[in-house]
This record gives C-alpha cells, structure tokens and sequence, in this order.
C-alpha cells in the first residue's frame, strides 16, 4: 500500500479490462472502414452506431456504480444529468445546422422559426462554438448535481429518501422540457442534425470516430473512478455507505465528499449523454424519464454494484437484450424480462455477475492459497473491497 | 470565548431534552474533570446514550450548556467539528467498518487531513504505520489485522472501535456499553485496556455491568430519568436507597 | 390500476349480464377491487418483499421490477388502449357552488377518500390487527416474542395497503382513463406525499396530499400546469431540507449508524 495513488488504481482486473476496452475501440471501427463489406470480418455501420449507444450507457452505468456501489447514494435521477449532457451536444448540432434546416434560418433551429419566436434565447448563445459546447456538457449537470447534492446532503437527506427526491428531479425537467415555450424544441426534442466539428454526422467515418471517442471517454472514466476507489478517498466513500455516523464522529466531512463524487458523477453522466447524442441522432425529452434512470440503476445492479468493471458490463447485457427483444416478435415480453430482472437480480444475485463471479474464485482461492488464481477480475491487492 | 467558565473538560449544566413531551434529559448537570475516568450507570431509559448524543452533536438540546476544555459550545457544534475538537465516541451497538481490514479501520481513524482532496493522492507513511502497530498491539487484534472487519467476533469488534477512538487522538474518550455481550475474561481485559488508556485521557463509559464498573474502581454517576441521581464511589452510590429504589423497584 | 380494471371488468359484466344494476356497479367493484388488489398485493409480499426488509433501496427496485411486470400483464390481457368506465348516473352531473363549478363525481370521491381515511384510523387504533401492526412497526422483536405472528401482520399490511390503492383506483377511473399507465402518473406524486407528510403518519398523509393537491390547483392558473407541479418539486426539494423526515415527523432518539 506504499505504492503511488495511480499504480494504485491499476490492479491486474483494470489493466486487462481497459486493453479489452482498447482493443473494442481500434477493432470496430477498423473491421468498419478498412474491411470490404462483403468480407466475413465487416461491421456494418448500424453495428458500430448500436455499439456506440451501449458505450454511452457503460458509461452512465459507470457514473451510477461510483456513487451507489461505492458511497451508497442510490440516484434515482441519474438520466437527468445524461439528457443535459445530451441537449448541451443536441444545442450545439443545432446550431450547426445552419441554412439547411427546413426553414434555411441562418440562426434559429427550425422549432424556434416555427414557433415564429423573432431571435435566439440568451441561453443558446455561445452553443456554435464546440468548445462552449463541450464546457457546457460538463458544467450544465455538474453546477445542477452540486447545487441539488449541496441542499441533500447538508441537511442529511439520505436513503429512499434521496432516491425519492433525485426521481422528483428528473420528473420536474421532463415536465419542463415537454414545454415549447422553455426552448428545447418541446416533446420532439432536437434533431435532424447535420454536421460536428464540419463532418457529416451520418457519414460512416463520423460513426467510426464517434464510436472510439465514446470507447476512450469510458477508458478515462473507468481510470478515474478506479483511481479514486483505490485511494483513501475511496475507503472513505465505502466506510460513508456502510456506517455513515461512524464517520461522521471520526471527523470526516461526510457531506463534502458526497457532493464531490455526486458531481464527479454527474459530470460523467453528462458526458455519456453528450456522445450518444450524435450517434443516435435525436435527444428529447424522454431521456428524462423517470423509468430510464431506473433502468440505467438495474444495469448497474446486474452486471455487480460496487464493481465498476461489471457497471460497464451489465449496461451492454441489458441493452443487448433490449436491443434483441424489442426489434423481434418477443418485443411483448420485454417488460416482463425487464420487471423479473429486477426481481430476480436483488432477490438472487444482489452481487451482480462481476461481484458473484468474484466472491467465488476470491473463495476458491482462499482455499488454495498458492494456485495462481487468473480470473483477470480479482483484484489482486486486498484495497477497497468490492461491495457486497 | 476567551474566558474558560469551568475548570472542567467536559461541563453540561442544566441540559434538557424532550422528545414528543418525554422527558429523555432532565435538568442534567455533570462535570467531567480532565484526566478522569467517569462510569455513567443507570436503568433502561435513564436518558445515558441521549446525555453521549448531546455531547457529540447529534442531538440539540432544549436547553442548557454543554461545555468543552471551558470554552467550547458543543451546542452550537456538529458532529465534525466536535471530533475534531478531540471527542472519540465508541457506539452502543459496536459500529466498525465491515468491509474494511482491520489496519484499514484504523487508518481511516489516525488523526489526519481529513479533507476531500488530501485523500485522493494520500500515500501512506512509515510514521502512520507504526502508530497502528502500536494501536494494534494496545487493543490485543494485532494477529487478525488483515482480517476483514465484519468478520471479527463481538468482543474483538467493540474493541477495534476503542482502537479507533485511540487512533483519533482524542482528549475525550466516550464509551457506551462497552463490555456487551462480552465474556467474564474479556470484560476483564476491557477493564485493563481502558484503565491503560486513562493514564494519558479524559475517558466516560455508560455501562450496566456493575461487576466491571466495580473492576474500574472510578467515581460513579448515576442517571434516572435523565438526572444525576447519585454520584460518589460505586459503594456508596450502590448503597444510595434511592439508587436500590430505581433499581429494584418499589 | 388493478382496482380500475376491476371497475371496468365489473361494469363490463354487468352491462352485459344485467344493466338495471349499473348504478350499484361502483357498489360491487368496491370490496371487489379491495380483495383483488390486497391478494395480489399479500402474494407480492409473500414471494418478494419479505425477503428484502431491512433493505429498502433494493425494495424500492424489486416494487418497480413487479410494477413492470404487472402492467405488461395487463396491457397483454386487456390490450393497450383505454378502456370505457362509466359513471353511474347519481355520481354524473354538477352543481355550483360560489360559482365554481364542482362535478359529483370528484365530490363523491373526496367524500369517499374522508371516509378510507376514517376507516382506516379506526382500523389501526380500535382493531386487533391494527394494535398488533403498531406493535411490530414499533418492536419487531417484542411483538414476535409476546406471540405476535410477525410475518402474518407483514404481509396482511402490506396487502391491507395494496387493498386500499386497490379501492382508490376505482375512484380513480371515474375521472381519468383506464389504461395500464394509469398508477405511473401517480407514483411519484404519491411519493411526494408521503415524502412531505411523513412516513408512518395518516393525519400527515392527509393534510399533505391535501396541501399539494390544493397548492398544484392554485398555482396553475397563474404559472399553468406544467409550471406549478415543478414550482411545487421544487419547494419539496427545499421543503425536505428543514423536516429530512416530513412534515409530522416523529422525534426519538437517533438510531445508531
């Protein structure tokens, strides 16, 4: 444990899993562009789009993991700050659209024209330029989480409690961006986008490059909430989920270090949404759903709260399912799948895959101490434990 | 606040509180000197752990002062700013940190930077490690110090969280109910250790065991009905006919 | 949902079978909806909440995964558009009243709901069951030991509370259209109540949903609806930073960790 904070972070698990994540991100969209379409190796272009979505998720699951599996806040609110983070990017393609909308309006997006608004609210000035954009992608949800967790927090608002009001937060803008007059395009949102940064959305390349941007911002936010679960920050969170007055009475400030990583998570949330945005096309006002933030809490749950690396996976499992389920003629059955999920994975499995698979060979190793154990998940440093 | 109104480490006067018209404080006055052990005994109900919940912030009292080192307000603290004064405080119910190791439980104790951005690039120093190791050989759980612990017994936990109140460094050590649940011997080697630690702290325990409050052989408070009953040696206290009356029953 | 749909299976049946009866229709729908929505409601807690007490985030998930499951099997059974529930012919009409118009209906609904209310106080403080209930929510341990069932006062409350969900979806269907999404509009809006009123509190309940439904009522015509309900979100959020525990709280000594 003398070693450094980011040597720290690195156990055997999160190497080998960010090298898969490198190989998913330089793979795909090679097999895409460099590979003949009638080639057995091909990923058509819808494949990489698709996939691209579920890593936009990974990463919203991951966001989730860092502030339920590790502090215990059960955010219920979490597809808020992922559809702010997605409307900042949905502004900003907005904007790029230009005279090319229906209206050839130089300014206003064609809902404003049409709503015969005479010029752009204050509030969308600046979204022409990408690096505002951006800013606005972190900064939007991170300023809402800090003012919302300042308030929570402080006056020790915890439990279902927290959960609750978190679901009254997200309920609120969905009510608030179904209005035409708030400036967010109303019920149909914003889309018919055109270019980013001068490429064309819908261009194969565009996809491509999305695709391992998206898997990069979850590799960068995968090691950063390694680094601070395996820090003392992150004992600290755990020992907040699991006996909060006794840290309290040690003389932490349990309500400052909820906040940073409520934010922090936020932050990423709104990330996740600001690339899905242009690979699925459209952002409107039912990410703000209460039930997807719901569903973005069970991938978290199914893949193992508390383990980060199964947040990630469980994301993909779920949606591939989704995926799987809704285009078929099983599409009926899904919300039954989706409500014994639920179920089902806090009733049987409340570690998750990742946490079950490594309870086991944890006890399968403890057993025989000396046989190598390579599972590849295990952390080999007995460092913040994974939840259970 | 420049003038100590007291002499006294720990100074309650005339603390009340009510919780929906009950009574759980009443008029309590205590003073704890510095370096003294206190025993706090008393029946169910008595208003013990609420007396513990005012002095460390959770509770608010209706009225009166409670007093820290003289010039202290504990009532206008919270629960941060008084450990931070140098108020330890062990729980009823043993509250460790389950999925930490033992020396991890500890190390989240030391006394140290506590605040968020220290801990995210803490590295750990030769100076912290041994300090747990002499904490670790203090509170006798030196051979399970990477045990995880949930998976400690009873006894060792409640005294892992003595260790952590060591490892604080506080000036005032509060201790409730320490020896629940304990066995005959360990209950007597709580005793030691806590004698042990009186040597250089202030330190009040809450107990219902009268054989080990008689093993501390300290001046003894009595609660009822969340005021001083009786105060005195414990042979005096137990021969107190209001303190039998409690007790007993009429 | 599922006391609306009894409402509608009833008015279905009796339209068909026998149409003078019509009228007492909401009459039998009543203890109907109340039996199937509390069966459904003690075979949830049989199979699923009982396992998860002491955990009630993951309550909180396992109640969603159910609510999932339960409207898709409606929507599967009654197909997904919204069904006809008439009103019987003394609950139609309006009347006026310092010039504001009220319909019978939702008087008889508030009528209605005053007396669940009263029903359910007399249940809780007059009846065995509801001295037993008490004693468990306040001593688990001590009310096992004095030979209290505990896990039959469990499910029997929590099925006495699907039950009365149960009867407000009747009451419900006389003034919003049956379909499967009917309770996912009221979910947090119920949430909120108890949220503001407090847990464990008819009378905090009462004057909570009352204040909010009133407050949301007011507030529309000057800021409209959308504007009010997140006008009054906001003030819970605020609201729930003096009283963490709601509005009729009950004070006692902190519980440890």
């Amino acid at each position: 444990m003398t070693s450094s904070p980011l040597i720290r972070a690195l156990d055997r698990g999160a190497v080998a899993f960010i090298l898969v994540l490198v190989a998913i991100g330089v793979l795909v969209p090679a097999l895409n562009l460099l590979t003949a379409e009638s080639s057995v190796w091909h990923v058509p272009t819808y494949l990489v789009a698709l996939w691209g979505k579920y890593v936009c998720y990974a990463i919203l699951a991951l966001s989730i993991d860092l502030i339920w599996g590790y502090c215990g806040i059960l955010s219920l609110g979490h597809g808020a700050f992922f559809a702010l983070g997605g409307y900042a990017m949905g502004m900003y393609l907005m904007r790029q659209i230009g005279t090319r909308g229906v209206y050839g309006n130089p300014i206003l997006p064609d809902f404003m024209v049409f709503l015969n608004w005479p010029e752009l609210p204050v509030f969308w000035y600046g979204f022409n330029h990408f690096a505002y954009a951006v800013l606005m992608v972190f900064l939007v949800p991170g300023v809402l989480a800090f003012v919302f967790g300042w308030f929570a927090f402080r006056s020790r608002v915890t439990g279902v409690y927290l959960s609750i009001i978190t679901q009254a937060l997200t309920y609120a803008l969905l009510l608030g961006f179904f209005r035409n007059n708030f400036g967010f395009g109303g019920n149909n949102g914003l889309t018919d986008f055109k270019d980013i940064l001068g490429f064309n959305v819908q261009a194969q390349e565009t996809r491509a490059a999305l695709f391992a941007i998206s898997v990069l911002a979850l590799i960068i936010g995968f090691f950063i909430c390694r680094t601070i679960v395996a820090s003392k920050l992150g004992m600290v969170l755990v020992s907040i989920r699991d006996a909060e007055s006794r840290t309290r009475f040690l003389g932490y400030r349990v309500e400052n270090y909820k906040l940073f990583v409520f934010t922090l998570s936020a932050c990423m949330a709104g990330v996740a949404g600001a690339l899905y945005v242009p690979q699925v096309g459209i952002i409107n006002p039912s990410e703000f759903a209460p039930a997807n933030s719901i569903e973005a809490v069970i991938w978290v749950a199914v893949g193992g709260r508390g383990t980060l690396i199964g947040a990630a996976i469980g994301a993909v499992i779920v949606n591939y399912g989704k995926t799987t389920f809704t285009s078929g003629p099983l599409a009926p059955y899904w919300l039954f799948l989706l409500g014994s999920l639920f179920v089902l994975v806090t009733l049987l499995l409340p570690r998750g895959i990742v946490g079950t698979v490594r309870h086991y060979s944890g006890a399968l190793r403890d057993r025989k101490a000396s046989a190598a154990a390579e599972d590849g998940i295990t952390p080999n440093e007995p460092a913040p434990k994974a939840a259970e | 606040m420049d003038m100590r109104t007291t002499q006294a480490l720990l100074y309650l006067n005339a603390v009340s509180v009510s919780f929906d018209g009950f009574r759980a404080l009443n008029d309590l006055s205590i003073a704890v000197e510095a370096g003294e052990m206190r025993a706090i005994i008393g029946p169910n109900g008595a208003g013990k752990t609420t007396m513990m919940d005012v002095i460390t912030g959770k509770t608010r009292p209706d009225k009166g002062d409670v007093y820290f080192d003289g010039s202290y307000d504990l009532t206008k603290l919270d629960e941060t700013q008084i450990a931070e004064l140098g108020i330890g405080r062990k729980f009823q119910k043993p509250t460790v940190f389950n999925m930490h190791t033992v020396e991890h439980n500890l190390l989240l104790a030391l006394k140290g930077e506590r605040r968020v951005r220290k801990t995210v690039l803490w590295r750990e120093g030769v100076a912290e490690q041994s300090r747990i190791d002499e904490i670790l050989g203090i509170i006798r759980l030196g051979a399970v110090r990477s045990r995880v612990a949930g998976s400690l017994s009873h006894g060792q936990k409640q005294w892992l969280e003595i260790g952590m109140l060591l490892a604080q460094d506080p000036k005032l050590l509060l201790v409730d109910e320490p020896v629940a649940g304990m066995t005959d011997v360990e209950t007597h080697q709580t005793a030691d250790l806590l004698k042990e630690i009186n040597k250089h702290k202030t330190v009040v325990v809450v107990e219902h065991d009268m054989t080990f409050v008689r093993e501390l052989g300290v001046k003894v408070t009595c609660l009822h009905e969340g005021s001083v009953l009786a105060e005195g040696t414990i042979d005096q206290v137990s021969q107190n006919d209001r303190v039998v009356e409690v007790y007993l029953g009429r | 949902m599922l006391g609306a749909y009894t409402t509608y299976v009833v008015q279905d049946l009796i339209r068909t079978r026998n149409p003078g009866l019509f009228d007492y229709s909401l009459m039998i729908a009543l203890p109907l909806a109340f039996l199937v929505a509390g069966a459904v409601g003690i075979l949830i807690e049989r199979t699923v909440i009982r396992f998860l007490y002491g955990r009630p985030l993951e309550t909180l998930l396992a109640t969603w995964g159910i609510s999932l499951i339960l409207q898709q099997a409606v929507r599967s059974a009654f197909g997904p558009t919204n069904k006809e529930v008439g009103n019987p012919g003394w609950m139609s009409g309006a009347f006026e009243l310092g010039g504001i118009t009220i319909t019978y209906n939702r008087m008889w609904i508030i009528v209605f709901t005053l007396a669940v209310f009263v029903g359910l106080l007399a249940l809780l403080r007059f009846t065995r069951l509801g001295l037993e209930m008490r004693a468990v929510t306040q001593n688990r341990a001590m009310a096992a030991s004095m030979g209290i069932r505990t896990a039959r006062i469990d499910a029997l409350t929590f099925g006495l509370g699907s039950g009365i969900a149960g009867i407000a979806g009747v009451a419900l269907s006389q003034i919003d259209n049956v379909s499967p999404n009917l309770g996912q509009g009221y979910i947090i809006d119920s949430f909120l109540v108890v949220v503001f009123g407090g847990v464990g509190n008819l009378w905090g309940t009462l004057v909570a949903s009352f204040t909010l439904g009133i407050a949301n009522k007011f507030l529309e015509p000057f800021a409209g609806a959308v504007l009010g309900k997140i006008a009054i979100l906001v003030f819970i959020i605020l609201f729930i930073q003096k009283r963490p525990r709601g509005m009729f709280a009950l004070k006692g000594r902190a519980i440890e960790a």
